[in-house]
């Protein structure tokens, strides 16, 4: 265990040393969701006055949740690039080579993922609170919800790690990203489930991001819906995640 | 410079040359051509559907959402383009194969007009694939059969001013890391403006007033009046005329950079 740790307290240090000493990799990690937050909620805001459309803390509120969960997905994805990348220039073998624990590197990218997210989740919550978006929830529903983050966070790290370790090329950067985009669009972003019609109303019932996004907007709104349900599901996320990531680890080890 | 020579090949020899190779290059790279291609079609489809609700706002144009949005692919390949462009023009940059070019006869505007061969073609097809599933999907082209052609015309018109902005960059940096570090900037633009709605029906006014400003939003109102109105004398002129000077201000910006980059001492 102190050998797991210790391995996974230094890739961590590093993970979090390289994204704040390299603007190109901190800033798009912060830039994106709050442009996001910004085209989204106030470009699109008018959409809150569509008849039938309930969500009382108002759109941006609404805009926010979205956004706050999708930089905690991007945060987990971003950090699948850093391993493609380590793999690419050599370092990942090095590092296969050194570590007395090697279960403790995914370990350690997952908690560099977690930590960058801690900027981002922030910086995006202060952009919200100044653009005037109203929070009825009460701190145990906020905790809920900053739970849900992390747990979306680690299931994309750990997504992220498998896919960068099986493939160990720069190149995994369109298939680590690809899967979670699209599973975070089919979910309901603009309006409530609800309001969705057609094909991907459909779609979007059975996705299991739309469980955790009405989970985490329910909990803003001081009007819980399903939340075990969402962190059971994210559970479930973990634990395959987690073996997806240790086959990938695996995966790497063999090619040496 | 050195003087030009007397047996140098004609300038359409020159363009010819540089731009059978640009055109090969990309479409040897698939990656380059079925991801651009792929992503606004994704977006398209699930904003199409997702954001059907907004067409109950009302002052909403009396059309379906799917046609009213499609023109955002049209405006998202003609960025990804310009990345392709970019990107390709910095490898030759980085790889050397520009410094060798330097000592050929070969003359600046015509590197630069055939290395935007590639992406014209990549601007060519992806107009024809974005229209065809578009109409696929049952959206009506209001200016019919000719308006389908004029729209492609833009539509290409719109890739190679973007085309031209990548190429300028990877002139000016020389980085193929560069180009793509511009592209959330270039994304941010078709964000905000009226891509998802119409400008009118903007709630916020800084939001209103930026896609009011900015250029991309008559870009796309051009190739999004062909599809729901029909003949937009202003739309098209304000689209056509925007495209036009975006292309005009980027390749003219290019090849004063170029001239630079091949300079023979």
């Amino acid at each position: 265990m102190k050998r797991f740790t210790y391995v996974a307290r230094g890739v961590a240090w590093r993970s979090i040393h390289n994204t704040l000493k390299s603007p190109a990799i901190l800033v798009p990690s912060i830039v994106f969701p709050l442009f996001f937050l910004a085209a989204f909620a106030g470009g699109l805001s008018k959409i809150s006055q569509v008849p039938n459309f309930n969500y009382p803390p108002g759109y941006t509120a609404f805009q926010f949740v979205f956004v706050f969960l999708q930089s905690a997905a991007f945060g987990g994805v971003f950090t699948g690039f850093a391993v493609a990348r380590d793999f690419d220039s050599g370092f990942a073998r090095r590092l296969l080579l050194s570590a007395p624990r090697r279960s403790g590197i995914i370990a350690g990218y997952a908690c560099g993922a977690l930590m960058r997210w801690c900027v981002t989740g922030t910086v995006v919550t202060i952009a919200a609170l100044l653009a005037g978006m109203h929070v009825p929830a009460n701190p145990g529903e906020l905790i809920g919800m900053v739970g849900l983050g992390i747990m979306v966070n680690l299931v994309a790290a750990l997504w992220g790690c498998g896919v960068a370790m099986f493939l160990r090329t720069e190149q995994a950067g369109a298939l680590i990203q690809m899967p979670v985009f699209v599973i975070i669009f089919l979910a309901p972003i603009y309006v409530p489930l609800s309001l969705l019609t057609g094909w991907i109303h459909a779609v979007a019932s059975v996705n299991p991001a739309t469980f955790v996004l009405e989970a985490a907007r329910g909990l803003l709104a001081n009007s819980p819906v399903h939340v075990a349900f969402a962190f059971a599901l994210l559970a479930g996320g973990v634990v395959v995640m987690g073996l997806w990531a240790r086959r990938g680890l695996m995966s790497a080890e063999r090619a040496g | 410079m050195a003087a030009e020579s007397p047996h140098a090949p004609s300038l359409a020899t020159q363009i010819g040359a540089v731009g059978r190779r640009s055109v090969t290059r990309t479409l040897r790279q698939r990656s380059l051509l079925i991801f651009p291609m792929l992503f606004p079609l994704i977006l398209f489809a699930i904003n199409g559907s997702a954001l059907t609700s907004a067409t109950r706002i009302p002052g909403f144009p009396p059309v379906s959402y799917r046609a009213f949005v499609l023109a955002v692919p049209f405006m998202q390949g003609a960025l990804f383009i310009a990345v392709t462009a970019g990107v390709d023009l910095a490898r030759d940059i980085q790889s050397g194969f520009f410094n060798r070019l330097a000592l050929t006869p070969l003359r600046g505007p015509a590197l630069l007009a055939g290395q935007l061969g590639g992406a014209l073609v990549v601007g060519c097809t992806q107009s024809a694939v974005y229209l065809l599933v578009g109409v696929a999907s049952g959206v009506g082209i209001a200016s019919g059969v000719g308006g389908a052609l004029v729209l492609i015309g833009l539509s290409v018109l719109i890739a190679l001013g973007f085309a031209g902005l990548g190429a300028l960059i990877a002139l000016r940096t020389g980085s193929g890391e560069a180009v793509q570090a511009i592209f959330p900037l270039l994304f941010v633009t078709l964000f905000l403006s009226s891509a998802f709605l119409p400008r009118p029906l903007i709630q916020v006014t800084w939001f209103r007033d930026v896609a009011t400003y900015n250029p991309v939003s008559y870009m796309i109102e051009g190739v999004r009046s062909l599809v729901i109105t029909g003949w937009d004398a202003r739309a098209l002129a304000l689209g056509f005329g925007l495209a036009l000077a975006l292309s005009v201000l980027s390749l003219g910006f290019a090849s004063a950079v170029v001239k630079g980059r091949l300079a023979r001492t």
